[in-house]
């Protein structure tokens, strides 16, 4: 029977105070500061790689041994990324695959096209 | 600011709901006070952890929403029938069809099945409870905030008016400005946090409380296809947590994620909204087809036919079910190859698919079946379901959806699925488990008559529907006095109207059978058809559910332990239960981001982080609380058990 200890969970403490001081630094970074675009961009990834270790290690479980399912936070890692992955390369494929900035390619040709099809008939 | 400025003026129907729920309130307030109930509430359901309350809580707040977003719907029926009557304008048909759609899939379909999981799963695996109780009663407060936050909107404030999909940029703040679209946005958060959490907990639960000996592949289908739908809970609704959030941004602090001007993307919104929003209506259906499965085989009287393969059309319904989002868009115009990809990926969930109902058909096949309610209900989801299946097919054409698209042809589609998928199975699964809940059967004869008056105006109500869309009539549209569809739409309203008389027999049904039906006395109330250990539970069920847990090592197991003249109660092993302590800190906490959500509504500041503070402080209290639970003495569950079964 588990008996219950009354001590503060420390590594829980230092865990949520890191991830609200690098929340903090980041929004910081994008709002206040005057650092180029490209050096607030890689500092929020960088800050965001430590965020997500410091929820794998100080929350997550990452460091149990296997249990009779398997390692249970490896395993839910990887359907995290296939997601991930699904997300990021579906949004790309949907949303840019086929188009081009350059306005005048494809489809306008395609538009001549129709428009010659359009006077053919109109010939007959 | 005064009174008048946040509430909605100038609308009679509007007015009469307002008194009608002035009036259910003050009749409610004064009945709680007059029979000296307040205490009872608090102790008995606002602070409980069980899992069985919960449930029943969450079936209650369905049906309440049913009735809501039903009258919603013979509204617009209604207005559909008699378009020339001026009885909704079209500013109040864009509110009730988009508080329609999402009171049904949000705030019904998805309670309504958590409701009957939270209930029944424990009862299938041998669990005594969920894995976090506290985090199950947290989940259920969040989503009774939430809609209740989502449902005054309509008399304060005003209702969201861009659909259930709430496409960017007409659900911007330069396109709908006001707190409507707000009330969209934060109901539908503060709700989801709690469909999250009951995800996690349920497969928590399922993998790790199992009756000892039971593997998971010895597991009821019905607590399989919860423990997919999981899955699927876990892994989409954050999408639809960052969408939210993404579009809370752009509206209360001025961002452009999904805004032309500052660069957005507003078709991106319709991206996120469907790589949730599919996973999404998968979720509301493969509860749906556990419950079916469960009911075919109990009144077939037979194994589930095919349970391997059926557990495993699931598994590839759920991963295919990522793989399809734009088949909701295939008009947006990604190119030929694009939509070519999902319109294959689409059709292929027609392959799983099909499987499942062969399986059921050859679970029927030459069984003696015994035609109970729930049984009908289950009869009647099959060639109802393929109809709504093969109409999905047709429009997963992209070619031909180019035609289909946003008709009523795609409304009479999705109806069918989810109406004779998730509605039947809602209603079936109540029937089936009711005595489990309440310890008595709902009547058959008045069961029969609403299957009836529903099954028919369904049909009468839908499938015109999809010759009005062929003809050409859109969706969304109020003024429909076009001569060619005046006809079918009065047709379709006649329908609406029997599933409304079907709906009214139900509840009244509840009603009935409370006074006059028999009470239970053993647990296994169909004849003694059932299979599963949930039927080996007594009725009521004790609140520790199982005073010793048997051992399981088949699927059935209920089956053979009848044979056997057994019973899951062995007196010799009881030893003390060990249940967590009721507790009203869920409720509150709730009620705390309830009040910041109201406050974000209104872009009020103040309130908003007053909110935020109390649920935090509440989170802060929550992580120093060291309760424990108790012990459930022996002699205590020895004499309830004695006289639960009559020893
Ligand atoms: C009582 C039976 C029902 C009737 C008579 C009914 C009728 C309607 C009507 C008339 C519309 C609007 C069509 C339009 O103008 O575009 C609609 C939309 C919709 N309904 Fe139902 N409905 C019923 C039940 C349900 C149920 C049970 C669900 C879900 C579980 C549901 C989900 C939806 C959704 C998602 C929409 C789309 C809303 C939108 O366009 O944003 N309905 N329904
Ligand atoms: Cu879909």
């Amino acid at each position: 029977m588990a008996h219950s200890n009354k001590r503060v969970p420390m590594n829980h403490v230092i865990g949520f105070i890191l991830s609200l001081a690098m929340t903090l630094v980041a929004a910081w970074a994008a709002i206040g500061s005057d650092l180029p675009v490209r050096w607030v961009i890689i500092g929020i990834m960088i800050l965001a790689l430590l965020q997500a270790g410091v929820q794998l290690f100080m929350f997550m479980h990452v460091t149990e041994a296997e249990s009779g399912n398997g390692h249970v936070p490896w395993n839910m890692m990887f359907h995290g990324f296939a997601l991930a992955g699904i997300i990021v390369a579906g949004s790309l494929f949907t949303m840019s695959f086929g188009f081009d900035h350059n306005h005048g390619g494809d489809g306008g040709e395609q538009q001549h096209e129709q428009q010659h099809e359009q006077q053919d008939h109109s010939g007959h | 600011m005064h009174i008048t400025d946040i509430l909605v003026t100038g609308e009679p129907i509007i007015y009469g709901a307002m008194v009608s729920m002035a009036l259910v309130g003050i009749a409610l307030l004064f009945l709680l006070t007059y029979f000296k109930k307040w205490g009872w509430l608090w102790r008995e359901w606002l602070t409980t952890v069980d899992h069985k309350k919960i449930g029943v809580m969450y079936i209650l707040s369905a049906l309440l929403m049913l009735f809501r977003g039903g009258v919603d719907a013979m509204m617009m029926r209604v207005q559909l029938a008699f378009p020339d009557l001026g009885f909704l304008n079209s500013q109040h048909y864009n509110e009730i069809f988009t508080t329609h759609g999402t009171i049904m899939i949000i705030f019904m379909a998805m309670p309504f099945l958590i409701g009957l999981m939270n209930i029944i799963v424990p009862l299938q695996i041998g669990a005594r409870d969920f894995a976090f109780p506290y985090l199950n009663a947290l989940s259920f407060w969040s989503f009774f905030f939430g809609m209740a936050l989502f449902n005054i909107s309509f008399v304060i404030g005003g209702s969201p008016e861009a659909g259930w999909t709430s496409y960017t940029p007409l659900s911007g703040a330069a396109m709908s400005p006001g707190p409507g679209q707000n009330f969209y946005l934060m109901g539908l958060q503060l709700s989801g946090i709690g469909t999250l959490a009951t995800g996690i907990n349920l497969m928590v639960t399922i993998l790790k409380m199992r009756a000892p000996g039971m593997k998971l592949f010895h597991m009821p289908i019905f607590t399989w296809s919860t423990l997919v739908t999981c899955f699927i809970i876990v892994f989409a609704f954050p999408i639809l947590t960052v969408a939210l959030a993404l579009l809370t941004i752009d509206r209360i602090f001025g961002a452009q994620f999904f805004t032309l001007t500052g660069e957005g993307l507003p078709m991106m919104w319709a991206n996120l909204f469907w790589m949730w929003g599919h996973p999404e209506v998968y979720i509301v259906i493969l509860p749906a087809f556990g419950i079916f499965s469960e009911i075919i085989a109990t009144f077939a009287k037979k194994r589930l036919f095919g349970y391997h393969a059926m557990v495993w059309s699931m598994i590839i319904i759920a991963l295919l079910s990522f793989l399809v989002w734009v088949h909701h868009f295939f008009t947006m115009g990604a190119g030929a190859f694009v939509n070519s990809v999902f319109s294959i990926s689409t059709m292929l969930i027609a392959v799983p698919t099909g499987v499942k109902i062969f399986n059921w058909l050859a679970t029927l096949y030459k069984s003696k079946i015994e035609f109970t309610v729930p049984m009908l209900w289950s009869l009647a989801f099959i060639p109802s379901f393929i109809l709504g299946g093969v109409t999905g097919v047709m429009l997963g054409m992209a070619a031909a959806d180019y035609q289909f698209h946003n008709s009523y042809f795609l409304i009479a589609h999705f109806h069918y699925v989810l109406i004779a998928g998730t509605v039947f199975a809602c209603f079936a699964g109540l029937v089936f488990w009711y005595p489990k809940m309440f310890g008595h059967k709902m009547n058959e004869r008045l069961g029969k008559w609403a299957f009836w008056l529903f099954f028919f105006g369904f049909h009468v109500c839908f499938f015109p529907q999809y010759f009005l869309g062929l003809d050409g009539m859109p969706r969304r549209l109020f003024i429909t006095n076009v001569v060619e569809w005046l006809p079918l739409n009065v047709i379709s309203t006649v329908g609406a109207f029997g599933m409304g008389l079907g709906f009214i027999v139900f509840v009244y049904n509840v009603y009935y059978s409370f006074r006059y039906s028999e009470r239970e006395t053993t647990g296994d109330s169909w004849n003694g058809n059932g299979r599963t250990l949930e039927w080996a539970t007594t009725t009521p069920v004790p609140y520790y559910n199982f005073a010793t847990v048997p051992y399981v090592d088949e699927i059935d197991p209920y089956v053979r332990m009848k044979e056997e003249g057994k019973t899951t109660y062995e007196e010799s092993k009881v030893k003390p239960i060990h249940m967590p302590s009721y507790t009203g800190q869920p409720f509150i906490m709730m009620a705390f981001l309830g009040l910041a959500s109201f406050g974000l509504v209104f872009e009020w500041m103040y309130v908003a982080v007053f909110g935020l503070l109390g649920g935090i402080i509440m989170m802060i209290r929550r992580s120093f609380d060291y309760d424990d639970g108790y012990y459930v003495p022996v002699d205590e569950i020895k004499r309830t058990e004695k006289k639960a079964r009559g020893l």
